[in-house]
């Protein structure tokens, strides 16, 4: 059985009136790494910054490494590593006084703990003498998670770390995180990219303050219901029009060159065929495939606007 | 400690690289003391003045009433010997004292001439020199009239002295001020900023989120400023000396201490501040409506607070400026010790402590 790391017992936070987190409960094992995805606006920071004691929720409890966010917020800001969503990183410092200055604040050095960021801060010490404004997004990325990482924290909560940063400074961004679980440190991430979400142990999709489903990539993905089809032809924009206007259509989306498509039950693939034809649709292509992430986020929030 | 070391050492490099903090921090100084250079005018009303009578005759007072019943002044009472007269000038209230020689009356009868002193307080040059010219105006009116009645030819001779500042130069009047302005800028203003920029840029988030305390932040962060005000006390002094030949009567190192009483003013002013506001923008707005122009206007610096409306000279009481401007008077001109300058160190002292505690407690730990 797994410890538990950070455990949330019906949360709930209103800014005025919106209500930005409703009534959540999860729960996050020690050594994981915890995927939180959603769109913007779903209540991600709002969550992570209960976690990190920036905020106070107005009702439920949430503990991290048994500390109460609330009553034991000095014990959690030792332990907690925290990257947040604008890089906090002081512009007109080089990158080594950043790492020593955090290092300083938590009172470590950077040789004390050099074995852990090594993996990463070896990529920017070329650059040592550099100021962080002058730096690349990606490098940014990497001095903040080093900087967040300098004092061996128990816990990593990052809030959209790779928002704004090129697809290959993403990519090298989760090996890093995903190396770092051999150090055994729970790692709590947001994203709104779904395809970040299949690297994480389990993630939770969030959508609107309210979590829709919680468990590993592969058991969501595998608890999709009904068939996905992908299709494609010629004109993917009056495809899409007919597609919706089919009576067996329970949705459609949009997925780069590709219209996925989910139908009820009982349709088959030479109905939908014949019925594009008549529509006069050429080169057309439709193929089972197995749905990713973003399909079973777009089915679940379908899901809840049908049943409320 | 080593926290606390690693805070300054980061704050220090945030000031040497910014080239407009470095400009406000070593620039604005001596452009100050350029402009306020120029001595302004103004008017008088309800100067506090005193006589010493040596003839105590009709005549003398009958000048001695002329020149009490005008709106300018404020009678004070008769002196009784000449070491009261430099008593009176330190207590700091009494702005002129006018000496009538022994047997006066006698001596313009029979001789047609007579002496009389005026003495000014001139560590304020600009009401000095006003107070001894309305005064030389009234006596010369009281001339003319008892020309009239005699019709004989009879002179009174004043005999003008300034006292603290013999030459009348004016920056004796605004280097202390001009000091006041400067402490309050540097000090206020850049600590209200530099707070306020790390709430801008997100960096509080990340410092919020670790071990360290507000107290911390805040010192650490207050710190370097203090050393940097303190540095441009000692150059305006040093300039005062060098450049306009201003003396420092008094202990230095009081008023150094004086000085750096009012930087720590001044600075939790500005934490103050950056407990309120959440913007770089607002900061440097409150800080110059409610820190800068008070100092300018309602310190003494420039104008008399006696002359102000009522209201104003209400509202300059909570100016610290113009404790500060009184006391760095005191000390550098007159030569006083902490024996004339306590109460306003003491209020000065409380002003300090009332914004350090607002500040300590308004101190957000969190983000909302």
């Amino acid at each position: 059985m797994n410890k538990i790391s950070v455990d949330i017992q019906n949360i709930s936070k209103s800014y005025k009136d919106v209500k930005a987190l409703k009534d959540i409960s999860l729960q996050i094992n020690q050594g994981e790494l915890f995927g939180l995805i959603g769109p913007d606006g779903a209540g991600k920071t709002s969550l992570i910054r209960i976690l990190t004691t920036l905020l106070i929720p107005d009702s439920g409890i949430a503990t991290v490494e048994g500390y109460d966010v609330v009553k034991d917020y000095k014990e959690i800001r030792k332990i907690t590593g925290y990257m947040a969503g604008r890089f906090s990183l002081y512009q007109d410092l080089t990158v080594e006084e950043n790492m020593n200055f955090y290092a300083t604040v938590f009172g470590t050095t950077i040789e004390e703990n050099y074995d852990l960021v090594k993996d990463i801060y070896s990529h920017i010490e070329p650059f040592k003498k550099r100021r962080a404004g002058k730096l690349s997004g990606g490098m940014k990325q990497k001095l903040a998670l080093s900087c967040a990482l300098i004092h061996r924290p128990d816990i990593l909560i990052l809030d959209e770390p790779t928002t704004g940063v090129d697809a290959v400074s993403r990519k090298e961004f989760w090996e890093m995180l995903m190396r770092l679980k051999d150090h055994s440190i729970t790692i709590l991430v947001s994203t709104p990219y779904m395809d970040e979400a299949e690297l994480c142990d389990r993630v939770a999709l969030i959508q609107d303050g309210i979590i829709l489903s919680v468990d590993t990539p592969g058991n969501i993905t595998g608890n999709y219901e009904g068939k996905l089809l992908a299709v494609r032809a010629e004109d993917l924009y009056q495809l899409k029009k007919d597609l919706a206007g089919y009576e067996h259509t329970l949705s459609v989306y949009l997925f780069g060159q590709n219209l996925h498509l989910t139908m009820m039950e009982k349709n088959s693939e030479k109905d939908l065929r014949s019925y594009l034809k008549t529509k006069g649709h050429g080169e057309l292509r439709i193929d089972q495939i197995n749905p990713n992430i973003e399909d079973c986020f777009l089915d679940l929030m379908a899901g809840k606007e049908r049943n409320p | 400690m080593k926290r606390f070391r690693g805070f300054v050492i980061k704050e220090f490099n945030h000031i040497l690289r910014d080239f407009r903090t470095l400009l406000i921090l070593f620039g604005l100084p001596a452009i100050q003391l350029l402009i306020f250079g120029y001595v302004v005018s103004n008017e008088l009303k309800d100067i506090h003045i005193a006589i010493f009578d040596q003839s105590r005759d009709r005549i003398t007072r009958d000048i001695a009433n002329k020149i009490i019943s005008s709106e300018y002044f404020i009678f004070d009472g008769y002196l009784d010997n000449t070491h009261e007269i430099d008593e009176k000038f330190r207590e700091g209230k009494i702005k002129q004292v006018i000496i009538f020689e022994p047997g006066f009356g006698e001596n313009l009868m029979r001789e047609k001439s007579a002496d009389i002193q005026l003495i000014a307080d001139a560590s304020d040059a600009n009401t000095a020199n006003l107070v001894v010219s309305y005064t030389s105006a009234i006596i010369q009116d009281y001339m003319m009239d008892l020309r009239k009645n005699a019709g004989a030819k009879m002179q009174i001779i004043p005999e003008i002295r300034m006292m603290y500042n013999e030459n009348m130069a004016g920056a004796y009047m605004f280097v202390p001020g001009v000091m006041a302005l400067i402490l309050m800028i540097v000090s206020a203003l850049m600590t209200s900023i530099t707070i306020t920029r790390e709430k801008e840029t997100g960096t509080m988030e990340t410092l919020l989120v670790s071990p360290l305390k507000p107290i911390q932040i805040v010192i650490g962060k207050v710190t370097p400023y203090i050393i940097l005000s303190f540095f441009n006390a000692v150059t305006i002094v040093a300039m005062g000396y060098f450049v306009f030949g201003l003396p420092v009567q008094g202990s230095l190192s009081l008023l150094l201490l004086e000085c750096l009483l009012f930087i720590s003013v001044a600075l939790s002013l500005g934490i103050f501040i950056s407990t309120i506001v959440e913007t770089q923008q607002m900061a440097m707005f409150f800080s110059m409506m409610i820190l800068m122009l008070p100092t300018i206007l309602l310190s003494g610096f420039i104008f008399p607070v006696e002359n102000m409306p009522e209201v104003l000279q209400w509202v300059s009481h909570i100016v610290p400026a113009k404790y500060f401007i009184i006391i760095v008077k005191s000390i550098m001109l007159k030569g006083t010790g902490m024996a004339f300058v306590w109460k306003e160190t003491l209020v000065l002292v409380f002003m300090m402590l009332f914004f350090i505690g607002n500040s300590v407690r308004r101190f957000k730990i969190r983000l909302e």
